[in-house]
């Protein structure tokens, strides 16, 4: 029945994926059934308490930790041939930029794995820190950068790659409430833009409320998806609409669904 | 802060403790030598009183401590006043040691980086050999190397390399550790990065793991280029006459020439600090080159 269910335009197809741990102290159920499928130009946010598995699903996606059971098609393919493929971007959490290299010099790094011409990578660096508002910034080094620049920096080199699939790890979690808010509406004209579909790893609910068309809420222990929220929010959107009454309804439906996984109370 | 006002920082307190030493010295020099004068005046029962002790302890011709204007003396003689190309010259000797130290900096330089490759990319390795490398430097150096020398010349190795052998098995030992912590010290985040890239294990190596181990490589460096001057030194002692600071050293003390062996020393010491402050100067090129000058600005 879920051979059926994956379509030509799904791009992640997760059906009954689960993930333990072996650890010292017996395994760990970091993920349990998991089901979900992802269709080209969604952006999906995960969102659960610490330790419900969204850093652990999203690198499953990644081919980054090997499922235990279950099964999951990136691209249509296995996650380790997706990989080799180069069919995604993966923003880690910390901007990850090597501090000898200038920021162009960062962007270009896959571009050079991948064995791209000296101008093709010089091309597509400057197209996407255009993208994310930092040209003039190239010859800079890291430390020379704000910690939002940083991230920036981390996100063009994602998209550098120019891969369909992005996937996004809490990028903005470290960073303060204003210059997230700003890199929020950033990152959402970037969507709209591009199209790429996403995968955002967030603690947030407005954050995910406002980027996302889906909402996936995850609740630990096992990690399992408690609850999936569609956000038809019009794709013309600002920060403002963060007080609109369709908002704080759909906001109120993630904050229930993670109080019904009664996440934080059975430690 | 700019170089010039920097480097003035540092000539005061370098003058005061330089003039602090050379005081303690000649102290030294006179308490040290004060027991041999002491007997020799008693025997020849003269009167003496503390000047002329000191007189004479700053220049006795075999003292225990020779004063430091004597050691001056002696360089003079040794280095301005010889042709370097004369046996008798210090800077010969000096350059007989270098160039084996040189040598023996090279080699356990590569094989400590190609050792510590090993051991970061294969397991095995890493479980087998490093507590033979550990076990390697607990064999007191000095009873080891007569042995390195007379089982390689019986080989028909002689001259240079088995001297530059004795060095290189001092200087390997920094550069496997340094460089085994270097190569490991990407944090994951940043292998995983490279895992998302496909990136194939040269492209790894050569991007990521030998940038980030270059602070520790240089590091070990200086551990290195310092104890392949010791280990040249301790090399030219069983093979005495063939020159080296280390045959001064041994000839020195033979002939009870004190003076001969401070020379000698200050030269070892000279030459030691030189190439420390060389590769000091190219550890500082290197970071400021891994960090687009950030250590240069701080
Ligand atoms: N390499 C690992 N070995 C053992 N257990 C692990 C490993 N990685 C994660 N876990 C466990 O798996 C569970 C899920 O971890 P994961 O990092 O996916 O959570 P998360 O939802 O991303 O949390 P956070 O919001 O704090 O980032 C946790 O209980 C964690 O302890
Ligand atoms: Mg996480």
């Amino acid at each position: 029945m879920s051979d059926n269910a994956s379509s030509s335009d799904t791009v992640v197809q997760i059906d009954q994926l689960s993930l333990d741990f072996d650890t010292v102290d017996g395994p760990v159920h970091a993920l349990s059934g998991i089901d979900l499928a992802i269709r080209e130009g969604e952006f999906v946010s995960l969102i659960g308490p610490s330790g419900c598995g969204k850093t652990t699903l999203l690198r499953v996606i990644a081919d980054l930790e090997k499922h235990s059971s279950g099964k999951i098609l990136v691209n249509g393919v296995s996650p380790d041939q997706a990989r080799q493929d180069r069919s995604y971007g993966y923003v880690f959490q910390a901007p990850a930029l090597y501090p000898w290299r200038t920021v162009t010099k960062n962007v270009v790094l896959p571009l050079e794995i991948m064995g791209l011409t000296r101008s093709q990578q010089q091309t597509r660096a400057k197209k996407y820190l255009d993208l994310v508002n930092l040209s003039g910034f190239e010859n800079k080094y890291p430390w020379q950068l704000s910690g939002g620049m940083q991230q920036r920096v981390s996100i063009a080199r994602a998209l550098s790659v120019e891969p369909q699939l992005l996937l996004m790890d809490e990028p903005f979690g470290a960073l303060d409430e204003i210059t997230r808010d700003h890199l929020n509406e950033q990152l959402l004209e970037l969507w709209r833009k591009t199209r790429k579909t996403v995968v955002f790893v967030t603690h947030s609910i407005p954050e995910a409320v406002f980027l996302s068309s889906r909402v996936v809420v995850m609740s630990p222990r096992p990690g399992r998806v408690m609850d999936v929220i569609e956000c038809n929010l019009p794709s013309e959107r600002t920060l403002d609409i963060r007080e609109t009454p369709d908002f704080l309804s759909l906001a109120h439906r993630v904050r229930q669904g993670l109080k019904a996984g009664h996440s934080y109370d059975d430690e | 802060m700019n170089d010039a006002t920097h480097s003035q920082g540092r000539i005061f307190p370098l003058s005061v403790v330089i003039v602090v030493l050379t005081v303690i010295w000649y102290a030294g020099a006179v308490y040290l030598n004060s027991g041999q004068l002491i007997d020799r005046y008693n025997k020849r029962s003269v009167q003496w009183d503390i000047t002329q002790l000191a007189a004479d302890a700053w220049s006795m011709k075999r003292p225990v401590l020779p004063a430091p204007h004597q050691v001056v003396r002696e360089l003079k003689k040794t280095v301005l006043d010889q042709k370097v190309t004369s046996k008798r010259s210090l800077i010969y000797h000096a350059g007989v040691t270098l160039s084996s130290a040189l040598l023996g900096f090279v080699l356990g330089t590569v094989l400590g980086i190609g050792l510590a490759i090993g051991i970061v990319y294969v397991t095995t390795l890493d479980r087998s050999l490093m507590p033979w490398i550990i076990a390697s430097q607990t064999v007191p150096i000095l009873a080891l190397a007569p042995m390195i020398i007379v089982v390689l010349g019986s080989v028909g190795i002689t001259g240079l390399f088995p001297k530059s052998v004795i060095s290189m098995y001092l200087c390997f030992f920094p550069v496997v550790v340094g460089m085994v912590k270097g190569l490991r010290s990407p944090e994951p985040m940043l292998l995983d990065q490279m895992h998302t890239y496909y990136a194939s294990r040269a492209q790894v190596f050569f991007r990521l793991r030998l940038p980030s181990s270059i602070p520790f490589l240089f590091a070990s460096l200086k551990v290195a280029i310092a104890l392949s001057i010791v280990g040249a030194i301790v090399a030219e002692l069983p093979t005495g006459g063939q020159g080296g600071l280390g045959a001064r050293l041994l000839t020195g003390s033979y002939y009870g020439q004190t003076t001969m062996i401070w020379a000698a020393l200050i030269t070892a010491s000279v030459v030691s600090a030189t190439l420390v402050s060389i590769v000091a100067l190219g550890e500082r090129t290197m970071l400021r080159r891994l960090d687009g000058g950030q250590v240069a600005r701080s």
